[in-house]
């Protein structure tokens, strides 16, 4: 080791509480970088290993009722590869603990195990060819519901009630997000994807010899657009209700909205974290050169180059850095690891594609070593530079002059001590105002994560107070008329019955078009209601069409604007629809328009495809157990438990989130408090000392310091809140999709909490302070040489 | 010049130092700074200690002004004991007691000439205006100037404003002509000079400058850690006259 060295290594030491918390904040961006990297990458390779390894389709497409023979038809379109007719129908499970689930029954093919859609077996085992009577579960549902081979089930599927013996479970990549219809958030307990035998659902559904479903591989160099298309061509005739490529599958969709916050995340995070670290280091580079001038000078006197001056600061950054991006290595790769395993879990993965990719951490620390570069490079520039003799005499005093702040000192009354704290602040209005950033920056994560937690909590309170206010919500088998309504008015515990209508569709305006279920409610109705994101409602208009902002913007029309219709049932109408409202929802995108309105273009009378219930207090189970000996009701779903599913699946997933981005925040908050508390003393050791000589207590010196600190956390906390609504503000933006849309909403507890812990971190840190100032030797501070 | 201080033969001292030792512990090794000083100061003198740099007089300038404690022997200021006071004692008793000024001035920069003086006024029990402390060492016109913009002995003359603005019973200067000029340094002496006679204070000087001890009541004669002799001058000479 040089020389040189050992004075880099002797300089880390006497520093090592601040290179502590700069290499703590160097590791947490390497480690925030590393983990949501590698996370990324491991969900997208391994999606994309598990997409091509159960051959998931390219395309789909959904039908009314086509004959068996149309899907040769298909696979002879140019650009089709591959074929697989399905069955796909709604229905119920009797689970045998006696509660209800809803499912979504999909078709195997009877003589040999599915071409597209492969499933992954987790245990037991697939239909053998003919065989009949038989289910195979989503793993999900089947964990959460305990069950597995050799379990009954009854199923009613299109008001007929079968029974079900479970042979397997299994996996999808069409299923990996299962989101049950009307739910939010996927929900193992009350809803799961059942595959059967197609020849029992398809007589079930009423298709025999027929398929409602289409999914397609395509062949290498098909034009997608072309090919759907020409699907949709052949399926017109017999109720094509749209085909779509795999971008527009829910599944598939879900998790690429996922994958493109956490790339998001990743970009977002790191770059604040490196910001900070920069800062600080140049700071504390600053300082220490400052210290070191005459030190540089005796070098250069001696023969040290500039070049050698300037690798010796590099090197002592270098060792803080170097450290730092290693510790946050090591913990990111662990952390990615345990991230990647969650959100594979999460998504039920049969298999995970990780890697530690040195790549990712060759890059986290380039970048690191730029932040320093950039951070440091001025400081380290001005040793270099700065000629011997000059360099070996003291810094001249620090520069004051009075300023526009001193007339407003100047009043009498004014204690000398705010004197010094405003003066050194205003004198550093840069230094100053970057430490207050850094204080601001770790309030700001703490709100942003308060604010992810605030935006799903008040999501599901404008949801379930405000707009879904059932008790129960009951959707039958097919569209059905009056008297289904006049019996569930009968039944017992039944207050109030709320018909509703809904129909596939696909919205146009021009050349732009949008598939969705056209909804017809009742103007008036109490019990669903059209309500904004803020919790305002906006009635359904007789004539018109109510648009979520979301569709209208995807539509590119407005209000006034007139959207064409393509009804896919019944007469399959076609219903020009002036545009009354918008309305801005957060979850998937709606048209809504009244019943009555439906009904008349349908031409079939007064029909409703389900009802909302409000019921008698406790009547809930009771009512449930009636409905469920009604054939022709497919589900019924009760809003408490619905409530309760979607609030424990929210908890779930964000507890661990929030506390990781919390704790992120106190490292940041901390190590910028501890350093600008260093920095304040070192500068300040002589004016703290002189004090006490004159009389002034240790504790009297102190205030001065945590004056200083106190004006610095002061200006973070507006400053920090404003950045915690600008992060809340674009993280909202960032996950807001055609799916799913986050207000932002930030209760007082996230402000109060986020101010809070900042504060009590950065007291708790000026505390520390007060002993740094009353351990000084006085003597020593005085004689030395500044 | 008969000032009360000159025939102190049987009063009482103010400072009283027996037995005085002062060991610094270096890494391994023991330097002993003082070896058994014994010192009495009286009210209204003018002390000069000199010395050559090393041989203990600004320990024994730190210990008398409760800014460093002896290993061994007895230290007393009036009825202060000064060797086995508390921090908070030092604290109190430099509050009201004394008052420093050194070589390097150590002047707050973030505050003007007025405002570092006020510092001191701000926790004496009953200090002079601090535009009279300044007016007294010269520099009344010169009141809203930060240190940056003033000279080296006008930065001196503010730390001796500064440290006499508490009116101190006794005013300690470490080599407070070190860092300036022969022309500038004889100001500050007579700055010195002047607080000793209009106010009484009992001012000690340290310094390695023999031209300075002409100035004085009594000149101490420190080396190698122990007084080595007490001169007493028949005659102080004014500051004006001093040259080196």
């Amino acid at each position: 080791m040089s020389a040189l060295d050992h004075k880099a290594w002797h300089d880390l030491g006497r520093m090592r509480g601040q290179a502590v918390a700069v290499g703590a904040l160097i590791a947490s961006a390497m480690a925030v970088w590393v983990t949501t990297v590698l996370t990324e990458r491991a969900m997208l390779r391994t999606r994309d290993a598990y997409y091509a390894r159960q051959r998931f389709a390219d395309a789909f497409a959904s039908v009314r009722r086509a004959p068996e023979p149309v899907g040769a038809r298909l696979a002879a379109i140019a650009g089709v590869a591959e074929v697989e007719t399905r069955v796909i129908w709604p229905g119920r499970l009797d689970l045998p603990d006696g509660r209800r689930a809803r499912a979504m029954f999909v078709s195997l093919p009877d003589r040999a195990p599915p071409r597209l859609n492969v499933l992954a077996v987790r245990a037991g085992r697939l239909p053998l060819p003919g065989e009949r009577g038989v289910a195979v579960l989503t793993e999900g549902f089947a964990v959460a519901n305990r069950l597995g081979p050799g379990d009954a089930l009854g199923a009613v599927v299109n008001g007929r009630r079968t029974r079900l013996r479970v042979i397997g479970v299994a996996l999808s990549p069409e299923y990996v997000y299962a989101v049950g219809p009307g739910m939010l958030f996927p929900d193992d307990r009350s809803f799961g994807v059942v595959w059967a035998p197609r020849t029992d659902l398809a007589e079930a559904a009423g298709l025999d010899g027929a398929f409602d479903a289409v999914a397609l591989r395509l062949g290498p160099g098909a034009a997608e657009a072309d090919v759907l298309a020409a699907v949709d061509r052949v399926l017109e005739p017999w109720g094509g209700a749209g085909a779509h490529g795999r971008r527009d599958q829910t599944s598939h969709r879900y998790l690429s909205d996922e994958l493109t916050q956490l790339r998001a995340l990743a970009l977002v995070m790191p770059a604040i974290f490196l910001g900070i670290a920069a800062f600080l280091l140049s700071v504390i580079v600053s300082r220490l050169v400052a210290q070191q001038r005459p030190q540089v000078g005796m070098l250069k006197a001696l023969g040290y180059s500039d070049l050698a001056l300037a690798v010796h600061y590099a090197k002592l950054v270098g060792a803080v850095v170097a450290a730092g991006a290693a510790a946050g290595a090591v913990g990111g790769a662990l952390l990615g690891r345990g991230l990647a395993r969650m959100y594979a879990e999460f998504y039920r993965f049969p298999f995970l594609v990780y890697a530690d990719a040195p790549a990712v951490v060759a890059s986290g620390a380039a970048l690191c070593a730029l932040a320093a570069l950039v951070g440091v490079a001025g400081a380290v520039a001005r040793a270099a530079r700065l000629p011997p003799a000059e360099a070996m005499r003291p810094e001249p005093p620090a520069a004051f002059r009075a300023t526009g702040l001193d007339r407003l000192l100047a009043r009498p009354g004014v204690p000398p001590a705010w004197r010094m704290v405003l003066r050194n602040l205003s004198r550093r209005p840069v230094r100053a105002a970057l430490s207050a950033l850094g204080i601001a920056s770790g309030i700001a994560v703490i709100v942003l994560a308060g604010a992810m937690q605030d935006e799903l909590r008040h999501l599901l309170g404008v949801y379930f107070r405000d707009a879904r206010r059932e008790d129960a919500i009951v959707v039958f088998s097919e569209a059905s008329g009056a008297d289904a309504l006049t019996e569930l008015r009968a039944l017992p515990g039944v207050r109030a019955v709320e018909p509703f209508r809904g129909v596939p569709a696909t919205l146009r305006s021009g050349p732009r078009r949008h598939r969705t279920e056209l909804a017809g409610l009742e103007p008036g109705a109490r019990l669903w209601r059209l309500v904004d994101a803020r919790g305002r409602e906006v009635p359904v208009p007789p004539a018109g069409v109510v648009l979520s902002s979301q569709l209208a913007r995807m539509l590119g029309v407005g209000p006034g604007d007139t959207v064409l219709a393509e009804v896919h049932e019944g007469r399959r109408p076609v219903l020009a629809l002036p545009v009354a409202a918008l309305v801005d929802d957060f979850v998937g995108v709606s048209a809504t328009v009244s019943r009555a309105r439906l009904d008349a273009a349908l031409g079939d009378g007064p029909r409703a495809s389900g009802a909302l219930l409000a019921l008698a207090p406790g009547a809930g189970p009771e009512v449930e157990a009636r409905l469920a000996e009604r054939p022709r009701v497919a589900a019924v779903t009760l809003g408490e438990e619905l409530r309760r599913s979607m609030e424990a699946v929210i908890g779930r997933f964000m507890g661990g989130v929030v506390a990781v981005l919390a704790g992120f925040a106190l490292v940041l908050a901390g190590g910028v408090v501890y350093n600008a508390a260093r920095v304040a003393h070192a500068e300040r050791q002589r004016e703290l000392a002189t004090l006490q000589v004159l009389g002034f207590t240790p504790g009297e010196a102190w205030r001065i310091l945590a004056g200083e600190l106190a004006v610095l956390v002061l200006l973070a906390i507006p400053a920090g809140c404003a950045l915690g609504l600008g992060l809340a503000t674009l993280s909202s933006r960032l996950v807001s999709s055609d799916l799913f849309r986050l207000p932002v909403v930030i209760s007082p507890g996230t402000w109060a909490r986020a101010v809070g812990v900042v504060c009590a971190a950065s007291g708790l840190l000026v505390l520390l302070a007060r002993r740094w100032v009353g351990d000084v030797d006085l003597v020593e501070v005085l004689k030395a040489r500044e | 010049m008969a000032s009360p201080a000159r025939a102190s033969g049987d009063r009482i001292p103010a400072f009283e130092a027996r037995g005085l030792e002062k060991v610094y512990r270096m890494g391994e090794v023991d330097v002993p700074a003082l070896r058994g000083v014994d010192l009495e100061l009286y009210d209204g003198e003018l002390v000069v200690i000199l010395g050559p740099s090393g041989s203990g007089k600004s320990t024994l300038l730190n210990i008398l002004g409760g800014l460093d404690v002896p290993t061994a022997g007895r230290v007393r200021y009036r009825e202060h004991d000064l060797v086995g006071a508390s921090a908070r004692a030092l604290t109190r008793y430099r509050r009201e007691h004394v008052g420093f000024v050194f070589q390097l001035y150590n002047l707050v920069p973030s505050l003007t000439a007025r405002e570092n003086v006020a510092l001191a006024c701000e926790i004496a029990p009953d200090p002079m205006p601090a535009d009279e402390a300044l007016r007294r060492v010269g520099l009344g016109e010169r009141l809203d100037h930060f240190p940056s913009q003033l000279s080296g002995g006008e930065q001196q003359r503010v730390a001796i404003a500064r440290a006499v603005a508490k009116r101190p019973d006794v005013l300690l200067c470490d080599e407070p002509t070190g860092a300036l000029d022969a022309a500038t340094g004889r100001v500050v002496l007579e700055v010195l000079e002047q607080v000793n006679r209009e106010l009484g204070t009992t001012v000690v000087v340290i310094t390695h400058n023999a031209a300075i001890a002409a100035l004085a009541d009594r000149v101490v004669h420190v080396s190698d850690g122990r007084i080595a002799r007490i001169d007493r001058n028949a005659r102080r000479a004014p500051a004006a006259e001093i040259a080196w």
